[in-house]
């Protein structure tokens, strides 16, 4: 079943390996590892709701190169009112002419990662290290077949005034696009830096788009992030984000899924210092027939650290929500804290909720808790807001409203806040 | 701390109570496993054609299937064919009352402390022991049958029920419901079989007793329970084995069918031989329990005891099919040294207004890893339902682990599923509270643990609540990491 998209993804990959040579070795290396382990079936625990292979071996000619695409301007998919260096990729191709960098080269290098590779010690030394390349048939696939990628490096003790925007375009207008893209960012002792990942896609052909990131959050560095995942088109997006944290650092995350066909998240965090901080919070808000799984690992490897997610999600029409949370704290990761809640709403007759919060846990001295609810709007509270005059409709509204917006409080950036809060409201009052 | 420390080791180099063997003589069957011994069994039971037959095809499909590999465990490969699959007791005429049965089986079981006779007298409980693969004595039988309650062996069962055993044999577990299972139903050599009749609450509490007595035996028994409408009972199982240095394999199913308006509550309390404190020998407890609520308005309520065994495997499950059906499941299960526990339980919603309660207790200390495991499942037709679920894990000292893995799956928006775990060590603060009250740390913790496992504990029947008790003492009272 997994082989014959294998067997056609090495020649696929041969044809990238003529124009990209960067890496080379290491991606012979990863598509054996690929070869290995072959693309997830239903069979498999990570991938048990998740048929992403199945979805690829349908809608999929793997022979078909990727379009190239005549864009010329982005503003449809700027986040507005935000003064930010922008950086865009389009059907997993740099593009430059729509792309600027506004913050001094002395705060912070962006570069296109097949040029860091070449040119910069610190992309060479940091790259491909986090990724799990042995077990993950996706992350594997795109350290083999990556055709492009972003490079951030934040020097020491430098706070980054404007936040990073990258934005990921497909424009399936005229056929398939398959597209592998990959990020790396080392963000040096002591410093600031906000990110801000979009992902959109036009035309009415289907999208895969195979995401790999690695963070590297070194001691007392702060990392703000947030992922919006509002794709219009027929997208199928797996993304693979590691971060890396050492001592003092932290880290707050926001992932917000809104469209798309199927969307899967991997987010892994590795608190490989004391005293870290890292806050991770998703939203998943649904409907059509839109799966969307978010896997979650936060990796306790040192002690005296303390974690915090919160995953919340409505699902209306035929969607299909997943969560999976692991919490794992290592031996000796004593006095550690790991807080975990997953709540969702299901709003039709035919949207399903598959959780599997999950605790590891090999340290006595530690707190940890995890809770996890699937209900529907408390009837009191409706009856209460309806007794007030306010129809049906909109105390509903109001209800799922407050239900999604307490995940937007930890964010720092007022823009993106508003702007967030914006796509919120309007996808609530427009569909419930 | 260091108190603690001299505490930790004391309970740990704790010895287990129960490991005497009796020279018993016992009839058994080669080693090995093959077509052969399933009709040896069969023939050595005068089985009726139809059982045979049941037991071949449950055969022939477990050599097709694989052993689980996805439970949080790790063990040796099993050599199956260096098993024996049937030991009984030798006896040289059947017993007709309690009188004639072996002076030495009675002495066995004196040991375990369930005497035959004194029960019987004194706290009114029905027994059924089986003993290594052979159920040996059911007492109390003619003051049940007067209401109608059938309360036997299996394989009396079998003789004298057969319309009852197979209508409902298998009918909750099918023969090839998991590997384990298809190996039960293969090799079962007895087990209890208890019928309740249509509005009867039994007056008394139900009990087995399991024993592995003879070396390298397996044990696979088998206990069906059918409560028809609106019947009520209450059984209790115990189990516990000699302590030998090779381990040893218990396959047993469990099956419950409730029927409309009926409730059945089943309580377990665990205790086979865990293995020493290297982790050497010990059972290997991979049982299937599972209870169908097949009629509107039934429960069925499971409570575990979890002490023994050096590894478990084990996930008494509620289908609950009836509309406003009932499942519960209460467990305790301590692991210390090297043993290993993975176990916890499945909800199944299918009908309407539905409702199941979880609360998991896991405590684990030495070296040892206990799992809970557990699946809340609503069905796209299982309006209303509702399920609350709670496990905590206590941690002992730092080479242990706990690990939680909850599956939630609602495919109906009208479900209310709730679902909240804890880990922690038993909290400084709350020594510190007790010891300036002028509490000693050792009954400090004793009171916490105790605390800890009220919720489930309070769900045993008296005599077994005590037994529980005293076992949850012996293996952690006052350990504290």
């Amino acid at each position: 079943m997994s082989t014959s998209i294998a067997r056609d993804l090495t020649s696929e990959i041969i044809e990238a390996q003529k124009s990209l040579t960067a890496e080379a070795e290491l991606r012979t290396e990863a598509l054996a590892q690929l070869k290995k382990i072959g693309l997830p079936d239903s069979k498999q625990e990570e991938y048990r709701f998740t048929p992403v292979t199945r979805h690829l071996e349908k809608n999929f000619n793997w022979n078909k190169s990727t379009p190239e695409s005549n864009l010329s301007s982005i503003a449809d998919y700027l986040l507005p009112g935000l003064d930010a260096n922008v950086v865009v990729l389009v059907n997993g191709r740099f593009n430059p002419l729509l792309s600027k960098v506004v913050s001094l080269e002395s705060e912070i290098t962006i570069l296109r990662l097949s040029d860091a590779l070449l040119k910069n010690p610190i992309a060479k030394a940091h790259f491909n290290n986090y990724l799990q390349n042995e077990t993950d048939a996706f992350a594997a696939w795109n350290t083999a077949a990556w055709q492009e990628g972003v490079f951030i490096h934040v020097p020491e003790s430098t706070s980054v005034n404007k936040p990073v925007f990258i934005l990921q375009l497909h424009d399936a207008s005229a056929e398939q696009v398959v597209s592998q893209t990959r990020l790396l960012a080392v963000i040096e002792k002591g410093s600031t830096v906000s990110v801000i990942e979009k992902s959109d896609s036009i035309g009415n052909e289907v999208v895969f788009h195979n995401f790999a990131e690695e963070w590297v959050v070194k001691d007392d560095a702060h990392l703000e992030y947030c992922k919006i995942q509002n794709d219009a088109g027929k997208i199928c997006q797996v993304s693979n984000s590691v971060i890396h944290q050492t001592t003092s650092s932290k880290l707050n995350t926001f992932t917000l899924t809104l469209n798309g066909q199927l969307i899967r998240n991997n987010l892994r965090i590795l608190i490989d210092g004391e005293n870290c901080e890292s806050h991770f919070y998703g939203l998943y808000l649904l409907n059509g027939n839109t799966l969307a799984d978010n896997h979650t690992v936060v990796d306790h490897k040192k002690p005296n650290s303390f974690s915090n997610e919160m995953y919340k999600g409505i699902m209306d029409g035929n969607s299909k929500g997943v969560f999976n949370g692991k919490i794992y704290v290592r031996p000796h990761a004593q006095k550690t804290n790991a807080f975990q809640s997953n709540r969702n709403i299901i709003i039709s007759d035919h949207a399903t909720i598959n959780t599997k919060p999950q605790l590891e846990i090999w340290a006595d001295d530690v707190k940890c808790s995890h809770g996890c609810t699937s209900g529907q709007l408390d009837e009191e509270a409706l009856f209460y807001l309806r007794s007030r005059g306010i129809a049906e409709a909109n105390a509903k509204a109001m209800l799922l409203y407050a239900f999604a917006a307490e995940v937007l409080e930890p964010i720092q950036n007022e823009t993106l806040k508003l702007y967030l809060d914006q796509l919120i409201a309007d996808r609530l009052q427009k569909n419930f | 701390m260091s108190k603690s420390n001299q505490v930790l080791e004391e309970i740990t180099s704790k010895e287990y109570e129960h490991g005497w063997t009796v020279n018993l003589e016992a009839d058994e069957a080669p080693k090995g496993l093959s077509e052969d011994i399933v009709r040896f069994i069969s023939a050595k039971k005068n089985e009726p054609e139809w059982l045979l037959e049941w037991r071949l095809k449950a055969f022939r499909q477990w050599q097709k299937m694989v052993e689980p590999k996805w439970p949080n465990v790790t063990y040796p490969a099993i050599n199956y064919q260096d098993i024996i699959y049937y030991s009984a007791p030798k006896q040289k005429v059947k017993p007709t009352s309690l009188e004639e049965v072996d002076p030495e089986l009675i002495k066995t079981f004196e040991k375990l402390g369930i005497s035959l006779t004194e029960q019987k007298r004194l706290t009114g409980v029905a027994v059924d022991a089986v003993i290594d693969s052979v159920s040996v004595a059911t007492t109390f039988k003619e003051k049940l049958s007067e209401l109608g309650i059938i309360f036997c062996s299996f394989s009396e069962a079998v003789k004298e029920h057969p319309e009852l055993v197979k209508k409902y044999l298998g009918s909750v577990v099918p023969m090839t419901d998991n590997y384990f299972a298809a190996l039960n139903s293969a090799v079962f050599s007895d087990g209890s079989f208890c019928y309740i009749p249509k509005g009867v609450r039994c007056p008394m509490e139900l009990s087995t007793y399991f024993r592995i007595n003879a070396a390298n035996t397996g044990q696979f028994e088998r206990t069906l329970i059918v409560a028809d409408e609106g019947s009520y009972v209450s059984y209790l199982e115990g189990c516990t084995a000699p302590m030998r240095d090779e381990n040893q394999l218990h396959a047993a199913v469990v099956e419950l069918y409730t029927m409309k308006g009926a409730e059945i509550k089943y309580s377990t309390v665990q205790n086979w031989y865990p293995g020493d404190k290297q982790g050497k020998g010990g059972i290997y407890n991979f049982v299937t329990k599972r209870g169908l609520c097949a009629g509107d308005h039934s429960k069925i309520s499971w409570t575990q005891v979890e002490t023994g065994s050096a590894i478990t495997w084990k996930y008494p499950s509620c289908v609950l099919k009836g509309d406003y059906s009932v499942g519960e499941f209460y467990s305790v299960a301590v692991t210390n040294n090297y043993q290993q526990a993975d176990t916890g339980t499945k909800m199944i919603h299918i009908g309407k207004n539905t409702r199941s309660r979880i609360v998991s207790k896991g405590i684990s200390a030495g070296k040892s890893q206990n799992s809970y495991r557990g699946q809340v499942h609503v069905m796209k037709r299982a309006a209303n339902a509702r399920n609350h679920s709670q496990c905590d894990s206590l941690l002992m000292g730092d080479q242990c682990g706990a690990h939680t893995f909850p599956y939630i799956d609602v495919e109906n928006n009208s479900a209310r599923i709730e679902h909240e775990a804890t880990t922690s060590k038993i909290g400084e603060d709350q020594i510190f509270y007790c010891l300036q009250r002028g509490i000693d740390e050792e009954s400090a913790v004793a009171l916490i643990v105790n605390g800890y496992a009220k919720e489930v504990l309070n769900q045993l029947p008296m005599e077994f609540a005590v037994e529980a008790q005293k076992l949850l003492a012996l293996t952690l009272e006052g350990s504290v990491g």
